[in-house]
């Protein structure tokens, strides 16, 4: 059974810094990265691909890293929320999170932080409505959303306030 | 001398920085926004096995046998057990009240003899890997005769065992003659009434990591929270062994929400495998088994019935409901069902009232308390009442409320009933002033001719209000610790625990401003049973009202001691000194930090004289009664009648808390708390077949609010009535963003579509609502202007 299975090695960049482990096919990218890449930030609150905590981006994109084989992610290139801040600096919508009181428990956190970088990256521009859409993809049970709305619209100004000003 | 006759006299003081009262940032918050935070499931052991806990797929039945052969034969498979191998380990107690006969229904670590809901422990596996564990899991057959379950508890009770029924206890209470309060009413109004089963649903799961050192007889458990410290006796007393063997430590926790924490089966068995098999064992819960096994709550039916006078004045209220305890007695005994009609008449004054609730034992999970328990459930039973009143006299629910409220020169106002083993006494409030305020700050005049319009315009909008009195600051202790270590940095240990609600926040800003330094420099111990003898720990609002006053008492009494050791450094009177960020400052510009006094209070330095050694104090804060934060939700919902979905348009909550530590926390909190509210009136309930099969275990039928449903909220935290009970005036603030939420959307709803009483059940879900939307035209006809 369990140990017969014959696991695959695979390599991938996270956070920018390459990685090759050896996990069994069925483990999903989530536990490939809490287990065998030693990051816990990354948090798994349904296995079913409903909360989003798990989020992370993979080639830039969010994804729900529960749903994802960690053997899918062979190549590409991850980032999590070990790989937001620069040293110390935290990046400008960790602080707006804390500036914001966008958390409580903070288990939903990482997953709402990379969910919004996702959506920034790919859309400097996006608009509030659709910044606020997209929120609604990932369960927060201690918030009420407000809060992380308001650090994730300010975070998209600060960003192009900066832009404009470069 | 006092500590206020000391303040009179320090000029200084005045210029140093407030802390309570500022909404300053959180200090748990870095490392749960780099990921660095450590939650149960992120801690591992060197040589661990791993727990996985095999379930009963039945709700009611015999167990003829478990066949555990295969799953024992597995490779990397260390253990299986059944009941059989506990031995005579004792089932789970509760935390005793004065209510009596509960003791046979509390729940066995694994299921002895019969299976009572689906989802109980019928056996566990250890193995090498979590995976093996599950396959090992699957290996493992229960026989079980199946016997039809008991599903609602307002059907009689069948029996639970040999000479037990299923409705262990009815409690009651009551006061005044209601009798004759009936006989003098001109109106009697009844309403039948229910709410749907929920839970508190942390983004975590339950999880817990246990180790035995056989050779220092040492147990540790990781992942506890709310009760370390009754968790680790009662785990002391299952075992038989000292408390002083025990250790249990609360690591980042992911939500709780009165559900988590409590001493679950698998608490238990995660502790007893360590202790067996001599290794380090952990288990983390899967989203599945949690919306099976963790606690559930808030299940009752009501039936109330008031007497009234003719100008809308209650004369009595009498009350039944019927508490769906679920499968067995777990840790809260029947507090909630208590608690419920203890509490249930809120900001009115009712002169006679006789109570009573049914506890009683079905095949579901077993229940406890989920954020404001009992209170959820009374304010929307007793604010759809006060809707009914309005109704059959022809008046304003607010001149309803007005002429039933408490007045504020009749506080303290004590009830004549009890709840949670206390009196309960109202200990400051005045209502008619916040429901004054809560109109305002909701524009409520405009937003409801605004309903109107649109009402007119042939859409379904309304407004509705709830008032409430939540209760807050139980007792009976707390004690805490402060220190001042030799680099000027301040620790605060407590008893009490911490769940994400920022307490290490609200403690610090506590701390900095009573003793004088910047919160930052303050690291606040909590939930570890090691670093502190006592706890009663983190529930019922009661940590910012008891560990908040111990601590501030520590934090005079360590400054006491820091001006004492100052003065003989500076060559100054005591009381010409003041503390201010970490500096002890003399009016001359001298000056000494408190790390400074600190290292002079080492036990073998010189200058300490007779001082006790180390810069440190602590400090109990007793209290016998709670104090009671209020106040109101007002809510603008539209509702399509063709689906029966509900959008709620724009929410407020106006909330006395008495004095606020940090009002942007207090509003995270109300947020929070409404969010599960909303959750709770239009969307979640956990549902079960006819064959007791739960069929909410997923999120997808669980349904939470996301931020799609969450409404603009605006809060107004006011602070017009301190509690006399402590000195900074303290109430808790954890509970009131859920409390009124269900029995404000009923009454939103019954507005826009202009059918009143229309909601007698929560959640109000689009299908419940089609149906009550034929059955009330049935039966009173189509409104004038509403859609058929
Ligand atoms: S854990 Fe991946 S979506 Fe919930
Ligand atoms: S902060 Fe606790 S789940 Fe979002």
């Amino acid at each position: 059974m369990t140990e017969t299975i014959a696991k695959t090695e695979i390599s991938f960049t996270v956070n920018g810094r390459p990685r090759t482990v050896t996990v069994e096919p069925r483990k999903t990218l989530a536990d490939t990265l809490r287990e065998d890449c030693g990051l816990t930030g990354t948090h798994v609150g349904c296995e079913h691909g409903v909360c989003g905590a798990c989020t992370v981006l993979v080639d830039g994109k969010a994804v729900r890293s529960c749903l994802m084989f960690g053997a899918q992610a062979d190549g590409a290139e991850i980032r999590t929320v070990e790989g937001l801040a620069e040293g110390e600096a935290l990046a400008p919508l960790q602080e707006a999170f804390i500036r914001n009181h966008a958390l409580q428990c903070g288990f939903c956190t990482p997953g709402f932080l990379m969910l919004i970088t996702g959506a920034l990256d790919e859309n400097p521009d996006i608009r509030d409505e659709e910044l606020t859409e997209i929120l609604s993809s990932n369960l927060c049970r201690c918030t009420g959303y407000r809060n992380i709305i308001r650090a994730a619209i300010e975070t998209a100004e600060t960003l192009r306030r900066s832009r404009g000003a470069a | 001398m006092t500590a206020s006759d000391k303040t009179e006299a320090k000029p200084l003081r005045a210029e140093r920085t407030r802390w309570i009262g500022q909404r300053v940032t959180r200090l748990e918050d870095r490392p749960m926004v780099t990921g660095t935070g450590h939650y149960v499931g992120d801690l591992n052991l060197p040589n661990q096995l791993h727990a996985r806990v095999v379930r009963s797929a039945h709700a009611r039945g015999r167990i003829l046998g478990i066949d555990c052969a295969e799953a024992r034969a597995l490779p990397g498979v260390a253990a299986v057990w059944t009941a059989e191998d506990l031995g005579d380990l004792p089932p789970i107690p509760f935390r005793a009240t004065s209510i009596k006969g509960l003791d046979p229904y509390c729940q066995p670590c694994l299921a002895r003899g019969d299976v009572r809901y689906v989802g109980e422990p019928v056996a566990i596996v250890f193995a090498e890997t979590p995976q093996i564990a599950e396959d090992a899991a699957d290996l493992v057959f229960a026989d079980v005769d199946e016997i039809a379950p008991y599903l609602d508890a307002t059907q009689d009770p069948p029996d639970f065992a040999e000479g037990h029924g299923c409705e262990p206890v009815v409690i009651e209470k009551g006061y005044g003659d209601a009798e004759a309060a009936f006989a003098q009413a001109t109106h009697v109004i009844e309403l039948d009434l229910g709410i749907g089963r929920h839970s508190g649903i942390p983004m975590e799961t339950r999880g817990a990591l246990a180790v035995w050192d056989a050779g220092r007889r040492r147990l540790d458990m990781y992942g506890a929270t709310k009760r370390p410290h009754w968790n680790r006796d009662r785990l002391a007393e299952m075992f038989g062994m000292s408390p002083s063997e025990i250790a249990l430590h609360e690591p980042h926790v992911g939500g709780g929400f009165g559900i988590r924490g409590e001493l679950y089966p698998e608490d238990v068995l995660v502790c007893l495998a360590a202790l067996r098999l001599g290794r380090p064992v952990k288990w983390i819960e899967d989203r599945r088994e949690h919306m099976q096994s963790a606690n559930q709550s808030r299940e009752q039916t009501h039936r109330i019935r008031a007497a009234i006078d003719a100008d809308g004045r209650i004369l009595g209220i009498d009350e039944t409901l019927w508490h769906d305890q679920g499968a067995y007695v777990r840790t809260h005994g029947a507090r909630v069902a208590d608690m419920s009609i203890g509490l249930l008449l809120g900001p009115y004054r009712v002169p006679a009232y006789r109570a009573r609730a049914h506890y009683r034992l079905t095949n579901k999970t077993p229940a406890a308390t989920y954020r404001a328990p009992g209170r959820f459930e009374g304010s929307f039973v007793r604010e759809r009442m006060i809707d009914a009143i309005a109704v059959r006299i022809g008046l304003d629910p607010m001149e309803v409320r007005r002429r039933n409220f408490i007045r504020a020169d009749e506080m303290p106002f004590a009830r004549n009933l009890t709840a949670l083993e206390t009196e309960v006494i109202l200990d400051s409030g005045d209502y008619e002033g916040l429901l004054g305020k809560a109109l305002a700050f909701s524009d409520w005049q405009r937003l409801s001719a605004e309903a109107e319009t649109r009402r007119a315009a042939g859409d379904c909008v309304g407004t509705g209000l709830g008032f409430f009195v939540e209760k807050s600051g139980l007792g009976p202790s707390e004690l805490v610790r402060v220190s001042v270590s030799t680099d000027g940095r301040v620790e605060v240990v407590t008893g009490a625990a911490s769940l994400g609600q920022g307490m290490e926040t609200a403690m610090a800003q506590i701390c900095a401003e009573t003793l004088g330094v910047h919160y930052n420099v303050i690291r606040v111990v909590h939930g570890d049973t090691d670093r502190i003898p006592y706890g009663y720990g983190a529930h019922a609002s009661r940590v910012t009202v008891m560990t908040g006053e111990a601590t501030r008492r520590a934090a005079e009494l360590l400054r006491e001691r820091a001006l004492d050791m100052g003065a003989e450094l500076l060559q100054a009177a005591p009381e010409t000194l003041d503390i201010l960020d970490g500096m002890i400052v003399s009016r001359d510009g001298a000056e000494v930090s408190l790390a400074e006094v600190a290292r002079h209070l080492d036990p073998a330095s010189a200058t300490r004289g007779a001082r006790e050694p180390g810069l440190a104090a602590e400090a109990w804060f007793h209290n016998k009664h709670m104090n009671y934060p209020y106040g109101a939700h007002t809510a603008m919902v539209s509702v399509d009648p063709e689906t029966g979905a509900v959008r709620v348009e724009r929410y407020s909550v106006t909330y006395d808390v008495g004095r606020a530590v940090n009002p942007a926390m207090i509003e995270g909190q109300i947020l929070g708390g409404l969010s599960q509210g909303l959750g709770g009136a239009l969307f979640e309930e956990f549902r079960y077949d006819e064959s007791g099969q739960p069929v909410s275990v997923t999120f997808a039928d669980y349904l939470m609010v996301s931020s799609a449903e969450m409404p603009p909220c605006d809060i107004l935290i006011l602070e017009d009535a301190p509690s006399p009970l402590n000195p900074l005036g303290l109430k808790g603030a954890g509970e009131g963003g859920v409390t009124a939420a269900g029995a404000t959307i009923a009454s939103a709803i019954d507005a826009a579509l202009g059918r009143p009483g229309l909601v007698e059940r929560l959640p109000a879900t689009p299908q419940y609502i089609r149906r009550r939307i034929a059955e009330w035209d049935a039966a009173h006809g189509t409104p004038e202007g509403a859609d058929a």
